[in-house]
């Protein structure tokens, strides 16, 4: 099946194509050259005068997994306004906030997203996030496994183990769990919650294992580098949310010592204590340091007002946080001496001071840092907002009108704590199609995906050109997931169900001689069953294949 | 034929009946005979070592075909204006099947065990809760309260995996005291040197004792002699021992708070918990009811963002627990034809009814009225292999096929269904 799509205006930036005319051909789910001249067009879209980008990719979205799954059990009355209907091809589901997962695929795809990620993944939870992505249709996915409260780890670390068995582990995990990454949530601090600490400082000593947050972000930053992963160490940094954590995220990026960090949700991790309200804006701090620190990438995790819920790993936090949820309700829970997990609903109001200073945060974020290649367009779905809320969010970075209207509205006294109104920059398509395409393929190791050039999965994305960019990224007029047409005009046209993305770097079996004593002595589950079988993954996932990303040692 | 008879011993076997789901068992097969070999209780021996009886699907209490059986059900599925998938006793699969089944056919979901499951739900819904699981539980609890549950008779081996342990991550001399407020537990449940407090109280009115508790807890002195049939200085005592633990735990199985509005009781412990968690760490620890609950609640929230009793009548998952329960739905003759599964347990048939009813039930269930259609179906972790998920909705572990088996899955009956129907 050869298809080609003619005349589109094509942004990619992974090969520096910025708003060229060009047609571009796919055969059999690939982007292939211009076929000779007696090669027959089996199918031609006229996309003349659309704007052609790789499928987006969301690189942070709490789209499966224990938490989300109490998030929905929670919320029966935010579903009962968004009810999605069965149709000829789509199946019946809820959205909004903490959308079903039929949902969840049919809305990206209808966006023109084609993959996302599950950020964290708790490795004792990990064959729930995949039963969840599995049933997760269009989309490409993945996860990253959740280390740093583990007791196994810290137990390592506490022992001063050698990072060689410190990665044997980390290795191990991924191989066990079918992940992407790595990522770590308040490094310790899970752990030191349910020691009945309430907060826990980057060079603090955790009040049993006696490690640090820092010992913990170095340790795993260097295990995740040396395993050869793509994806950096994916860090939720200590002190989520609280005034003046500026510095905590200053040193977090200071305990990588120069190895490849992502800090995830910076918005949150990115407050002073200066004002009146002892709550302020350090957005210009920390993008000044991402801009100094190239081995640092952030992404946003941007709030826009509304309901939405929380759903973190991150237990102190939610915990310390609950009494501000709306409605009042919240589920704080203990896991496996794994890790945990905190919900809470929250509604952002435009009135509030904290709210709106938090949206001028991340947007001071996105319009600081230079560099579009290290800061991704994030909500954190749904804690900062529901991902249906990107095209809004684009129109905020392409449009410094209509951003300065919506500035205009808040809370004054937020308005007087914020640069944003001096902020000149609107990013430009290509910049968008590097936050959303070609910079998180490339963060994430996805060789073949978030590009348009031969050889690529022709995930693609077509929009009509609209003045305003927020229809126009909501809608657009052809979605392609590997070479079918799987959206039209914002509507799902046909079910398919992409693959899984995992990494298996290679490491010394030794370490699962230790673990099976470890489990056999400590846990409530077998080290076997622990362990999710390609078999299985090939079950979860209607069919979606399961791909293992190489990974190439990096000497340490 | 020496193969075929020899026998077989696998380890590690996770064990799907109860919430616990335990996966250290060791089960030796013999020609399809199953025997536990260790770490067996009264409840998985019990339903390993049954004799698989090899009943054929019927129709009409006439022997058919898979296919035949399908057809059938297909027909009734196709003419009904409500039907009631109920019981749902089943591993993931076969519950992404029902799922998938009930919205095509406009149907109402609702397992066999959601009137206690919804004692909890109501909570999550209202307010929410601190919780922990059984790993946490383990190796941390340094006190457990049990409130008006028969956790071991539920739960055989929970003490034994969760609290009698002295060894844990943090040391080798753990020590969890355990109050039993309400039902004790049999005696030998818990070691000869553990520290054991049985509060009998009156179970129905138990929320009453918490809710002194949690006054107790928050400072406030309450002016009563006592509550639920407990005494005040055991009220206080125990306030005082729960504010002193490092690590508390309060356990309950919503099955056995068969009460109205229960959910009222089920609060007043997580408000507890919230409130003793001011000072020191406390935790929930709910249990579910077993045959497959956990497993078909989460599958069907990660699908339509809702538990048990959902219609699919109008396109759209709508939920109502009140007026879609099995029970209101029956009675009132507003489903036309039930579907019943179970295919843990062959003593869970389905409720009597006018209805036509489907029933694919485990192996060996005998029926008191022969249905218009039976389908015998294979056991998870038994017949053919899956997944469950634990009590605390958490953990899903694989469940194995231990035994060569013609029967079918559920899953595979419903993909009969499917074919079937969409011949019309």
């Amino acid at each position: 099946m050869l298809l080609k799509l003619t005349g589109g205006t094509v942004y990619d930036p992974a090969h520096g194509v910025n708003g060229e005319v060009r047609d571009l051909f796919v055969r059999d789910g690939r982007m292939v050259t211009a076929p000779g001249p007696d090669e027959r067009i089996d199918r031609e879209y006229d996309v003349a005068g659309c704007i052609v980008m790789a499928g987006a990719i969301d690189l942070h979205t709490h789209i499966g997994g224990g938490k989300v799954n109490i998030a929905r059990a929670m919320l029966p009355e935010d579903h009962r306004g968004d009810p999605v209907h069965r149709t000829d091809v789509t199946r019946a589901s809820c959205g909004h906030a903490a959308p079903g997962t039929l949902a969840a695929g049919y809305r990206y795809a209808e966006m023109g997203y084609t993959a996302c990620f599950e950020p964290a993944v708790l490795p004792i939870n990990a064959r729930q996030a995949h039963l969840e992505m599995g049933d997760t249709p269009i989309v490409d996915k993945g996860g990253y496994a959740m280390l740093g409260s583990d007791d196994f780890l810290l137990r390592l670390l506490a022992a001063g183990a050698e990072q060689a068995v410190v990665n044997d582990y980390v290795a191990w995990t991924l191989h066990a769990t079918r992940c992407l990454a790595i990522k770590v949530v308040n490094p310790g601090g899970i752990s030191a919650f349910k020691f009945n600490q309430r907060t826990m400082d980057l060079d603090e000593a955790h009040p049993y294992y006696g490690v640090t947050p820092r010992d913990v972000v170095r340790t795993l930053t260097r295990a995740v580098h040396e395993l050869g992963l793509a994806h950096p160490l994916h860090v939720h940094a200590s002190n989520l949310g609280v005034p003046g954590n500026e510095a905590t995220t200053l040193g977090t990026m200071d305990a990588a010592e120069g190895l490849p960090i992502h800090l995830t949700h910076i918005q949150f991790h990115s407050y002073g204590t200066e004002g009146d309200r002892k709550f302020s804006s350090a957005a210009a701090r920390i993008a000044e340091a991402i801009n100094r620190n190239p081995n640092v990438s952030c992404d946003v995790g941007q709030i826009l007002f509304g309901q939405t819920v929380t759903a973190s790993g991150d237990t102190m936090s939610q915990y310390r946080n609950s009494g501000h949820g709306r409605p009042r309700k919240s589920v704080v829970m203990d896991i496996e001496c794994d890790a945990g997990c905190g919900v809470v609903p929250f509604n952002y109001r435009d009135k509030n001071y904290v709210n709106a200073l938090q949206w001028a945060i991340g947007l001071e974020i996105f319009l600081l840092v230079d560099d579009p290649w290290r800061v991704f367009l994030t909500t954190d779905h749904p804690n900062g907002a529901p991902f249906t809320t990107y095209p809004h969010l684009i129109r905020l970075l392409m449009d410094r009108t209509f951003r300065n209207e919506r500035l205009a509205l808040l809370n004054p006294a937020a308005q007087a704590m914020t640069t944003l109104a001096t902020l000149d920059r609107e990013y430009s398509l290509y910049e968008i199609a590097i936050l959303t395409r070609a910079a998180p393929a490339r963060i994430l190791g996805l060789a073949d995906r978030g590009h348009l050039a031969p050889g690529a999965a022709a995930d693609i994305t077509v929009y009509r050109r609209q003045p305003d960019p927020e229809r126009m990224f909501a809608a657009p007029a052809w979605v392609f997931k590997d070479g079918e047409v799987v959206a039209q005009d914002g509507k799902i046209v046909k079910v398919t169900w992409g693959r899984f993305h995992a990494v298996t770097p290679s490491f010394d079996r030794g370490i699962e001689q230790r673990l099976q004593e470890y489990f056999d002595r400590y846990h409530t589950v077998s080290l076997g069953n622990f362990r999710i079988s390609a078999d299985e993954m090939a079950a979860f996932g209607h069919g979606a294949a399961l791909v293992n990303h190489a990974c190439e040692r990096r000497e340490p | 034929m020496s193969a075929a008879s020899s026998q077989h011993e696998q380890h590690a076997v996770a064990c799907p009946f109860c919430g616990l789901v335990c996966d250290d068992l060791v089960i030796a097969e013999q020609d399809g005979r199953l025997r536990v070999r260790a770490n067996g209780c009264r409840i998985s021996t019990a339903a390993f070592e049954r004799e698989s009886r090899g009943d054929g699907p019927r129709v009409a209490g006439q022997a058919v075909t898979l296919a035949q059986a399908a057809a059938e059900a297909a027909r009734l599925l196709h003419g009904a204006r409500q039907p009631l998938f109920a019981g749902l006793g089943t591993d993931v699969a076969g519950a992404r099947a029902i799922v998938r089944l009930a919205e095509r056919c406009g149907g109402v979901v609702d397992h066999m065990n959601s009137a206690a499951g919804l004692r909890d739900a109501l909570v999550l819904q209202d307010s929410g809760w601190i919780n922990t699981t059984l790993t946490e539980v383990r190796n941390r609890a340094d006190l457990l309260v049990v409130a008006g549950s028969d956790v071991a008779g539920r739960f055989p081996r929970f003490f034994e995996r969760c609290i009698s342990n002295r060894e844990t991550m943090f040391g080798d001399a753990r020590r969890c005291e355990v109050v039993f407020v309400g039902r004790g537990a049999p005696d030998g449940t818990l070691g000869p040197d553990s520290v054991v407090t049985v509060l009998p109280c009156d179970e129905s009115r138990m929320h009453e004792a918490f809710g002194v508790l949690r006054a107790l807890v928050a400072g406030r002195a309450p002016q009563a002699a006592g509550a639920a049939g407990v005494p005040m200085p055991a009220l206080a005592a125990l306030a005082e021992r729960m504010k002193a633990a490092r690590y508390g735990v309060i356990a309950w199985a919503a099955a056995d708070l068969a009460y109205a509005h229960a959910e009222l009781t089920v609060q007043a412990l997580c408000e507890l918990v919230r409130e003793l968690g001011r000072t020191t760490r406390f935790s929930g620890l709910p249990l579910s009811s077993g045959d497959g609950d956990a497993t078909f609640e989460s599958v069907h929230l990660w699908h339509s963002g809702y538990g048990s009793r959902t219609s699919y009548g109008s396109g759209v998952p709508e939920y109502d627990p009140y007026h879609f329960s099995t029970e209101r739905l029956l009675e009132g003759r507003m489903a036309d034809v039930l579907v019943w599964v179970s295919s843990f347990s062959e003593s869970r048939t389905p409720p009597a009814t006018a209805a036509p009813t489907v029933v694919l039930g485990r192996a060996g269930m005998t029926l008191p009225v022969q249905p218009a259609v039976f389908v015998p179906v294979g056991t998870p972790g038994i017949d053919h292999a899956g997944h469950l998920f634990r009590t605390d909705r958490v953990v899903a572990l694989p469940l194995a096929r231990l035994r060569n088996s013609d029967l079918p899955s559920v899953s595979q009956v419903v993909e009969a269904i499917e074919e079937a129907l969409s011949c019309y």
